[in-house]
């Protein structure tokens, strides 16, 4: 979400990893709602991936219908509570908000936050499954892509199957996004939305290893593939083995999965990479109490992937930022601990390309190194179904995100690269919706289900 | 710096804003703290028999999250004894020799008992009286206020019974829950009135609770009709007092009362015809600090223009208002938007749309930018899609010179009258 400060660090580590933001209280929900101008054809609308009815359900705010406000955001984004939080609203609906022209855009990120936190307390289930239709659908990941195909898959009457490998479901969105961002509860709890409409979620099932592919191609239906990416790669440097260097996916789902510990405060961290899982790595390294966390990044700040607010954040959580530096070789000690990291400046040449200015040689005193420089691809898993992919990324057809094989589909970060859309919480959730409904057109059209 | 004192009636005081008689001039202590905080004058809080109060009294009304767009309330005149009151109005003129107090009476339509308050009041040097014929709740079912304004024998005789004794100007206070404000104006100068003010609260129900189905406000369970102000009821208070300013025998001075919140709302009241206004609404909701931006606005909006004193805004736009068979039908506005302005929200679009005549176009231009334009030709001027407007100067109604003369409906008519004989 935009407006959340950084900066403020505590030394219980604990505090640190709550939710910045405490939520928008009723007088200032009713407030920023009755600023909303309610536009005809709004332009927030349009701007959100998944086309939320955004100025109808602000005024059900306004208007104190808090379920039917719920109800508005959860129907066009089964995961609409996590992208209250984690999406780069001023990119998207807050961007396109026509108030930006006259006063400042409406917050609406907040309000959804708002709306769907009112409906997590509520605990009442706002949605039923369809009457079922006798077909069955398998999904592979429980990330938003996997989460909202099963849902609006179980409203329309198909029996639907998770497979996920993780212990818990959520995908990047319980296991990779920081929890003072958002919280693993909020996630939990639309996984329950999804589970209360009769989805069954396989945890701890690795395709490929618990199950086999054909299997699942043999007893299902329908197929998706919302399998997301896999670890960092490696940078191709020496040390990379040492004690202390680290995947920042990893680094992050372990603040998930257990509280923190202090095996970082007072530690010298630089996070190589300069994307929104950089930043999260690096203010994550922050809150675990470490003394300094360096970004290196071997383009500009220009170049940078992060978000403005992303970057904006780690600055006011006293991130460094060290431009048009590159990694050369991660230098450790004899008990096989990281101590240091040779790094050369960079000179962007004429095509934009980071080029090692000779020379410029130098090493940084350093315990952890953090990479960041974006995500494998599971192509052993996408191979096991028989899919295309053009360096992992799954070739699927643009409207109906249909694979190479007629019956699988695939959607959200797997498909993401290659000139597809941007990877986004919000676009993951979008396509899981199109997916469902490209699944229920082939039915409808081969006239299987009255 | 302008003059702004006035002279209603004989009435004088520094400024035009008084406290209307209601709560927040209920004591000495709080007319007190009002002068000290500026305001001009005070309507005391109405003195009578005392009564018996309810608890539970007033409610308001909430717009969009604006508090107190409206008021409600079902307290009556003072409940404090007669004696107590004549005390502290005695003590409070001497603290404040300049500022003008006015009694309100309410007593039950008897000569007698008019001509006892009447001299009761006037002997502890009351500046006036208003008399209170508007009260809706309460003393209207016991025969006093409302009830007695809506009879305009009753306004007659009741004034004409105070005129008879009093020594200071008697302004008579109007009801508006009735058809035609001017029938009962028009008694009040029958009966010999210095002046008429107006409007009091209008019968209301502010609500009624969605769990418990209680009305809003009740006491223990149930509710009585109250009486509305605040900003809401403004207009409808602007017309009434246009109204009585625009009949020619309604030739006395007027205080304006209702929904007045601002300099703003008071000059308003003042150019159609108030000698002077009287608040309470806005003071219940502010504080009586409120009264320091009304006077400093109203001062700084007569030196931009120009004028000396305050006295000479009174009724400068009685003469624009007029029926609406008087107005010109061959005038001719239609509204143009300022795309450089406009920040697409599209509402002039829908409410033209669907609530009026389908004039507005969303259109897109060559670069696929979207834009809105009136279709002129179409266009009634009817002034809706600049008032949804959220953005000033987005949307102007501007006029199209018309081939024909001015003719209303009035000329019209006579005209086809006079080819017909």
């Amino acid at each position: 979400m935009s407006a959340i400060k950084g900066g403020r660090i505590s030394s219980n580590l604990i505090e640190n990893f709550e939710e910045i933001h405490k939520g928008l209280t009723r007088s200032e929900a009713i407030e920023e709602a009755n600023r909303c101008l309610y536009c005809y054809d709004a332009p927030c609308i349009k701007a959100c991936p998944t086309s939320i009815q955004i100025p109808k359900f602000i005024k059900k705010i306004a208007s104190g219908n808090l379920k039917g406000s719920a109800k508005t955001i959860l129907e066009a984004n089964p995961v609409g509570a996590s992208c209250a939080r984690v999406c780069p609203t001023e990119e998207l609906c807050e961007g396109a908000c026509v108030l930006n022209q006259d006063t400042k855009p409406i917050s609406i990120g907040h309000l959804q936050r708002y709306a769907t936190d009112w409906a997590i307390k509520q605990k009442e289930p706002l949605f039923k499954a369809g009457e079922r239709n006798g077909k069955t659908v398998a999904i592979i990941g429980s990330g938003p892509a996997g989460l909202s195909a099963a849902r609006e898959l179980s409203l329309l009457g198909y029996e639907v199957t998770i497979f996920e490998a993780q212990e818990e479901a959520g995908g990047l969105n319980h296991y990779g996004i920081v929890s003072f961002r958002l919280p693993k509860e909020v996630v939990q709890w639309e996984v329950e939305q999804v589970k209360q409409l009769g989805v069954e979620i396989k945890t701890n099932t690795t395709v490929g290893v618990d199950i086999k592919a054909e299997e699942i191609i043999d007893h299902f239906d329908r197929i998706i593939l919302a399998i997301g990416m896999g670890k960092v790669p490696n940078l191709g440097i020496e040390g990379e083995t040492l004690k202390g260097v680290c995947d920042a996916i990893e680094f992050v789902k372990q603040t998930k999965i257990k509280d923190p510990t202090d095996e970082l405060v007072g530690k010298t961290v630089a996070v190589i990479g300069a994307g929104n899982t950089a930043i999260d790595a690096a203010t994550t390294a922050v809150r675990l109490g470490a003394a300094n966390v360096k970004i290196l990044y071997r383009r500009t700040k220009n170049e940078m992937s992060a978000y403005q607010f992303e970057y904006d954040f780690a600055k006011q959580d006293g991130v460094e930022f060290r431009w048009l530096t590159a990694p050369l070789k991660i230098i450790g000690n004899e008990q096989y601990e990281v101590t240091g990291l040779e790094c050369v400046k960079m000179a962007l040449d004429e095509a934009g390309r980071p080029v090692p200015i000779k020379g410029s040689e130098t090493t940084i005193d350093l315990d952890v190194v953090i990479k960041a420089i974006g995500q494998t691809k599971h192509s052993e898993l996408i191979e096991a179904f028989s899919l295309n992919h053009t360096k992992g990324v799954v070739d699927v057809d643009a409207e109906t995100y249909q694979t190479s094989q007629e019956n699988i589909y695939a959607c959200g970060d797997c498909v993401f690269g290659n000139g597809q859309t941007e990877a986004m919480v919000v676009s993951a959730a979008e396509q899981g919706k199109e997916v469902a409904k490209a699944i229920h057109r082939t039915f409808m059209l081969q006239s299987e289900i009255a | 710096m302008a003059d702004l004192r006035i002279n209603l009636a004989g009435i004088k005081s520094p400024n035009p804003f008084w406290l209307a008689s209601a709560p927040p001039t209920n004591s000495g202590y709080q007319v007190q703290r009002a002068f000290e905080a500026g305001w001009g004058g005070a309507v005391w809080k109405t003195l009578g028999d005392p009564i018996i109060n309810t608890t539970s009294r007033f409610a308001a009304a909430t717009f969009n999250g604006k508090k107190v767009a409206g008021f409600n309330n079902i307290e009556l005149i003072t409940d404090r004894p007669l004696e107590v009151n004549l005390k502290e109005i005695y003590e409070t003129k001497k603290r404040f020799p300049n500022h003008a107090i006015i009694a309100s009476l309410m007593v039950e339509p008897q000569q007698e008992k008019w001509h006892e308050i009447v001299k009761r009041v006037e002997d502890v040097g009351v500046d006036g009286l208003e008399l209170n014929f508007g009260c809706p709740h309460g003393m209207a079912e016991r025969g006093m206020g409302a009830a007695s304004g809506q009879v305009p024998e009753l306004v007659e005789k009741q004034t004409y019974w105070v005129k008879e004794v009093a020594k200071t100007p008697v302004i008579v206070k109007l009801t508006p829950n009735i058809t035609d404000i001017t029938v009962t104006a028009e008694a009040a100068v029958q009966g010999g009135a210095d002046a008429v003010s107006m409007i009091n609260t209008i019968n209301s129900l502010m609500g009624v609770d969605l769990d418990s189905w209680n009305t809003i406000p009740n006491v223990a369970g149930k509710g009585a009709h109250g009486g509305y102000c605040g900003p809401a009821v403004k207009p409808i208070a602007l017309n009434m007092v246009g109204e009585c300013a625009r009949n020619p025998l309604i030739n006395i001075p007027i205080s304006g009362i209702g929904g007045i919140s601002n300099w703003q709302d008071a000059a308003e009241f003042i150019l159609m015809g108030a000698t002077g206004v009287q608040v309470c609404t806005a003071a219940m909701h502010h504080g009586f600090s409120i009264v320091e931006d009304m006077i400093d606005g109203l001062n700084n909006y007569l030196d931009a223009k120009g004028i000396a004193s305050v006295m000479d805004l009174v009724g400068k736009s009685v003469s624009k208002y007029s029926n609406w068979g008087d107005l010109d039908l061959n005038y001719k506005i239609v509204a143009r938007i300022n795309n450089d302005v406009c920040i697409n929200c599209n509402k002039c679009h829908i409410s033209c749309e669907d609530t009026s005549h389908q004039c507005i176009d969303m259109l897109v231009d060559a670069n696929g930018k979207s834009y809105l334009k009136v279709r002129e030709e179409d266009c009634v001027g009817c002034n809706l899609c600049s008032i949804v407007c959220p953005v000033d100067g987005a949307i102007d109604m501007v006029e199209i010179k018309q081939a024909l003369p001015s003719m209303s409906w009035n000329e019209r008519q006579s005209r086809i009258a006079s080819f017909m004989t």
